[in-house]
This record gives C-alpha cells, structure tokens and sequence, in this order.
C-alpha cells in the first residue's frame, strides 16, 4: 500500500480547487490536490496515493513510475484502486471541470 | 540468475551489481535493513538477492503497515463494527488480517457492516450518504497516508459531517528503527531508507542513524536498479568510514519533505506516549493519535474500545520475522498452516509482508531450480 500510482490532470474543479480530474490509464476519477505545495494545473503529472496527489512528477518518471507498477504487478490493482475512488463523482460534486 | 522483462535495463543492473560484487570485502559479512515493504517486495520480485553477493544479507524491516499492527489493534477496530447502527471501513490490505474472532472479510460476511475502501475520503463519503449511520474509517499507514486522513478529518470539519470518525493506527518510522538499533540482538550494518514514506517526511529525521549509531542511510526507490544504488552507496559509506544520509530517490523525495503534509498531520495528530508494534513490542511516541480539539472525529473517544492485548497465534513467530532474527521460511507455520490463501500472521496477508513476498515468489524460484 505504500506504492503511488502516476497520473495527468485533466482538469481542475471550479467549485473545489483542491479537486483535480486525473487520468490514470483511461480510468478518470478525482484526486484531492491539497498535499502539494504549489498547487497542480492541468496537463500536470502526479503521484497518488489513497486519493491524494503526494507529488508532482514529470512525463517521463510518470512513465518509469507505470513500469514498475507493471514490473511489480501492481498495475491492474492501481487501475482498480483508481476505478475505486468515489468521493466527488462524475454525478457528485465536480461537474464543472476547468479545463 | 534471472531478470523479468520489466527491468529497465538488464545491462545496467548488472552494471551495478559488478560493482557491488568488486566493491565488497569477502572477509566482511553485510546485514542491510530495508526498512520499507514496498522494497521487500520490490527485492523478492526481482530476484535481487540472486545478484547480490552472499556476504550481502538483506534484512527485511517493519515497513509494512498492517503487519506491525498487533493482533490486539484488529480486534479493538473490529469491535467498532458491532456498534449499531454503525459502518466500519478500511483498506483492501485490511480486510484479510486475522483478528482473534476472524478477519474483517470474515466477520462481513457474518453480517457485520465492513466495507472497503480505497481512499479516507471515500469513507468520508460514505459518511454523507449514510447520515443515520456512524461511519468509522480503521486508519492505518506510516507517514505516506497519515496526512491523507488528516486532510480527510479536517475536510469532514469544514463539511459539518458529525457521522464521521477514525480509529487511528498510524505509525512513525523513525521510533521503529531506533527501537531496532537499540536491540541487542540486531546488528545492521546499514539501512535503505524508505522512499515514499521520505516524500513526506523528508531525510532529515534519519540523520540521528548517521549521528548517534554511526550507520548510513540511503533514501532509495522501488525499482530494482533503485535499490541496488542504494546499497552500493551504503557500501562506499562503509568503506571509507563514512555515516551519513544520502538521497538516492531525489527525483522525488525532497530532502526537507512536503511541508503541506507535514502541517495537516500536525495539526491533527499528536504523538502517543506509546503504542504496541507487532515483533518490536511497545515503543514510545512511535504512534499517532487524534488531537483533543478533533474529539469529535476519534473513534478512541466515541466508542468504547476495549483495548486489549492478544499474543501471536500460537506457533506463529511473526515478531521474530518483523525483527529479521527468522526468515520467513524458519517460521514453524510458514508455507503450511500459514499462507496467502489462509494466512495466520499479517506478515503473509500484504504483498508488502516478507512472509507473502516470499511466498510468491522466492519460494517458487527455489521450487523451479530445484
């Protein structure tokens, strides 16, 4: 549990700035932004864990990250922790997306 | 000897582990602590052990947060799940770690309200849609996910949620390795320092390792050529006489850590005076709790928790495993009564446990060669 999953916002919540769209291999869902420091954009890359963004990364160590996930075989649970995510749904509360 | 596919570069490794080997002195006899699950397992994946040279001994160390949690944690959280009228939640890890009276699967499956969850914020959530249920997320994790569920108890306070609450078991890693380097019977030589615990915390708490024990610490991440810097560069140390903490995971683990994460967990936690650590026993201001003026959302203030103590189940010898004084395979249930399918001791439930970790995997390459 201790591993961290790569991500790219696709968008910022307008009600909620701590609330950022993050793809993560096709899966969509919302992860709190509230552990970084100079905030997130979209287009960034980042490190979730448990539903939160604990740093920010490049495209490339996104990548490396993904490998080892793969390398581990901890990416399909990643993708199912990510599909897991429930707070602030689709339907919920970030249905405006600054994109 | 063998690679999976995954490594970044075979070559590479291979590099490393030549100059690992040239590095050594074969009269000397290495005992390095990874201190993180996540690297356990990492090791045990890859076969590292395979490619380091045998005077290398590779100690695996209590960074695995459901197996350092005692048996009597798990039966005080369970009995949250009996209140009525009340949810309990918790992580995937969780729900296979055996209490005295079953697992948190097991006991869902007698009817308890048990769900999963994989974030504290879903459990949050959970919280706001059950208004008439007490909603009780069983909080475990080292200094990754403490300041996940510090944020997630401040935004339960901003939302007015009163449902809401957390059984808190986060733990600190610097009170564990200290209790491992004041224990008689442990000699490491050196420790590969945790690396997403580290995005947090930093590098800086380990320098008393360097400073008052003399041993190095190197800051490492998950990939396989990760760690095989990191203990050469414990190594190099060695040689030249050197304690020091080094950063091998720059890439992401700042050395000062993320002070945003270090603020929502102080402002929501504060130290125990002690807290009981599967294998290491009771260890002081090595725990979490939650701060008075956030009563309202500890588990520990709202119900009545026994808090009791439970000794190992009999014959297991998970605390000498947590210790690294056994490997897993010297455990008199290891492979039999206790494995993933049916596990006994928390060791062999998380992939992050040594006992799983070898299980899967070292268990079968031996299998295979044999």
């Amino acid at each position: 549990m201790c591993l961290a999953i790569p991500g790219q916002i696709v968008g910022i919540s307008a009600e909620q700035p701590l609330l950022a769209r993050v793809d993560v291999g096709g899966v969509q869902r919302n992860v709190n932004i509230g552990l970084l420091e100079e905030g997130a954009a979209t287009g960034d890359w980042i490190l979730i864990h448990v539903g939160f963004a604990l740093s920010k990364i490049d495209e490339a160590q996104a990548a490396d990250q993904l490998r080892m996930l793969r390398a581990m075989g901890e990416d399909k649970l990643a993708i199912e922790e990510v599909r897991g995510y429930s707070f602030a749904d689709a339907n919920g509360e970030l249905n405006e997306i600054r994109r | 000897m063998k690679y999976v596919d995954e490594f970044r570069d075979p070559e590479v490794i291979s590099g490393v582990a030549r100059e690992i080997a040239r590095t050594v002195d074969p009269a000397r006899h290495y005992r390095i602590m990874e201190v993180c699950g996540g690297h356990t397992h990492s090791i045990y994946r890859h076969g590292l052990r395979d490619v380091l040279p045998e005077n290398i001994e590779l100690v695996h160390g209590p960074g695995c947060p459901v197996c350092v949690l005692p048996t009597g944690r798990v039966d005080d959280g369970l009995t949250i799940a009996a209140f009525d009228d009340t949810i309990l939640t918790c992580f995937g890890d969780m729900m296979r770690v055996p209490g005295t009276k079953g697992t948190p699967l097991e006991l869902k499956a007698r009817g308890a309200d048990i769900r999963m969850v994989y974030s504290p914020l879903d459990a949050l959530r959970i919280a706001e849609q059950n208004p008439t249920k007490r909603v009780c997320f069983f909080a475990i994790g080292f200094e990754t996910t403490a300041p996940s569920t510090a944020l997630t108890i401040l935004r339960a306070q901003a939302l007015g949620i009163t449902n809401f609450s957390v059984f808190c078991n986060h733990v600190t890693i610097v009170p564990a390795m200290r209790a491992i380097l004041d224990s008689p019977d442990m000699r490491i030589d050196g420790f590969v320092g945790p690396g997403h615990v580290s995005s947090i915390t930093g590098c800086r708490p380990y320098e008393f390792v360097a400073r008052d024990y003399g041993r190095p610490v190197v800051v490492s991440g998950f990939e396989p050529l990760d760690i095989m810097e990191g203990i050469l560069m414990i190594l190099h140390q060695l040689h030249a006489g050197e304690a020091k903490v080094e950063n091998q995971y720059g890439r992401i683990v700042p050395w000062d850590g993320n002070p945003p994460a270090l603020r929502a967990m102080e402002t929501v936690f504060e130290l125990r005076p002690y807290f009981e650590w599967r294998g290491l026993g009771f260890i002081s201001q090595s725990a979490l709790s939650i701060k008075p003026a956030f009563a309202a959302y500890d588990a520990e203030a709202i119900f009545e928790i026994p808090g009791v103590r439970v000794t190992d189940p009999r014959g297991a010898q998970c605390g000498e495993v947590l210790k690294g004084v056994l490997k897993p395979p010297q455990c008199k249930l290891f492979g039999t009564e206790c494995n993933p399918e049916h596990p006994i001791g928390a060791l062999m439930v998380s992939s992050e446990g040594a006992c799983a970790a070898y299980y899967r995997y070292a268990l079968h390459a031996e299998a295979v060669e044999a």
